[in-house]
């Protein structure tokens, strides 16, 4: 059984990725590093599943299907701000900001 | 060390490996490569996991659809030529090295985890249920049967999504 390894790549996969999202200034290279956190959890999923049954196989599955809707939608969202403001770094992005 | 333990720790290192190459390059393009080498690797690591078939899903639907999708959007808006860095300056570096250390303390601390015993398969539980059923119809059946109605709203997701991108993306609808 590699549950135990498993889960320790899934750990430093998950970490990664969120270290690439504190690191990283380009919107688009964020998003890559939040598809690497979602595989991480898939990871720890299927992990799961070769114990606990097959439901957490069709948990990935699910997690795909949102994965891949976060995509264009985020992506489209990337185009329209790129279109306005001709950059797609978060650091001259601050509407919000107030 | 076995043969399967073997190969889950090549893979396991080439996904890390990737994953922190993915995560440092300053080219957007080489991220999103070194990102479909991580995803490959992922489903090599779900092929050793008895996951057969959700291997195939990720090298399609990951690898294949969402990676184009990314490198499509990089080329589009032309952000593959060589720039200035966008990395943080030192004190976003320090913070990120802060936080991803805890992180990675917190969940390396978890990797001992496991269910208790009476809900557990048998040994191997996982490769008899799929060699009795097939590797295909041991997903397809709990997903049109118990998660029938997560299915569906996942098709309406997707419609949703699909809308939302195309409202988003059109220079005027």
């Amino acid at each position: 059984m590699l549950l135990g390894p498993a889960l320790a790549v899934s750990a430093v996969l998950f970490t990664l990725g969120v270290f690439g999202v504190l690191l990283r200034r380009n919107a688009i290279v964020i998003f890559m590093c939040v598809e690497l956190m979602l595989n991480a959890v898939n990871l720890t999923f299927v992990a799961f599943a070769q114990s606990l049954g097959v439901a957490g196989q069709l948990f990935v599955f699910f997690v795909m299907a949102v994965a891949a809707a976060e995509a264009a939608v985020g992506l489209a969202i990337v185009l329209a701000i790129y279109r306005h403001r001709e950059t797609v770094d978060l650091q001259n992005i601050n509407l919000l900001k107030g | 060390m076995s043969l399967t333990e073997l190969i889950f720790w090549a893979f396991a290192a080439l996904a890390m490996v990737s994953a922190a190459c993915c995560v440092t390059r300053k080219n957007p393009v080489a991220s999103a490569l070194w990102l479909v080498v991580t995803l490959f690797a992922i489903a090599a690591l779900f092929v050793v996991l008895d996951a057969q078939f959700i291997a195939v899903l990720q090298v399609l639907v990951y690898a294949g659809a969402i990676m184009v999708l990314f490198l499509f959007v990089i080329m589009l808006l032309n952000l593959g030529r060589p720039g200035p860095t966008d990395v943080k300056g030192p004190l976003g570096v320090g913070v990120a090295f802060l936080l991803g250390g805890v992180l990675l303390f917190q969940l390396w601390s978890l990797r001992q985890a496991g269910p208790p015993e009476p809900i557990r398969l048998p040994p191997g539980g996982m490769a008899r249920l799929q060699q009795e059923q097939g590797l295909v119809a041991a997903i397809a059946r709990p997903l049109f049967d118990t998660y029938l109605i997560p299915f569906e709203i996942t098709s309406l997701l997707l419609l949703a999504a699909l809308v939302g991108a195309v409202v988003l993306a059109k220079r005027k609808l």
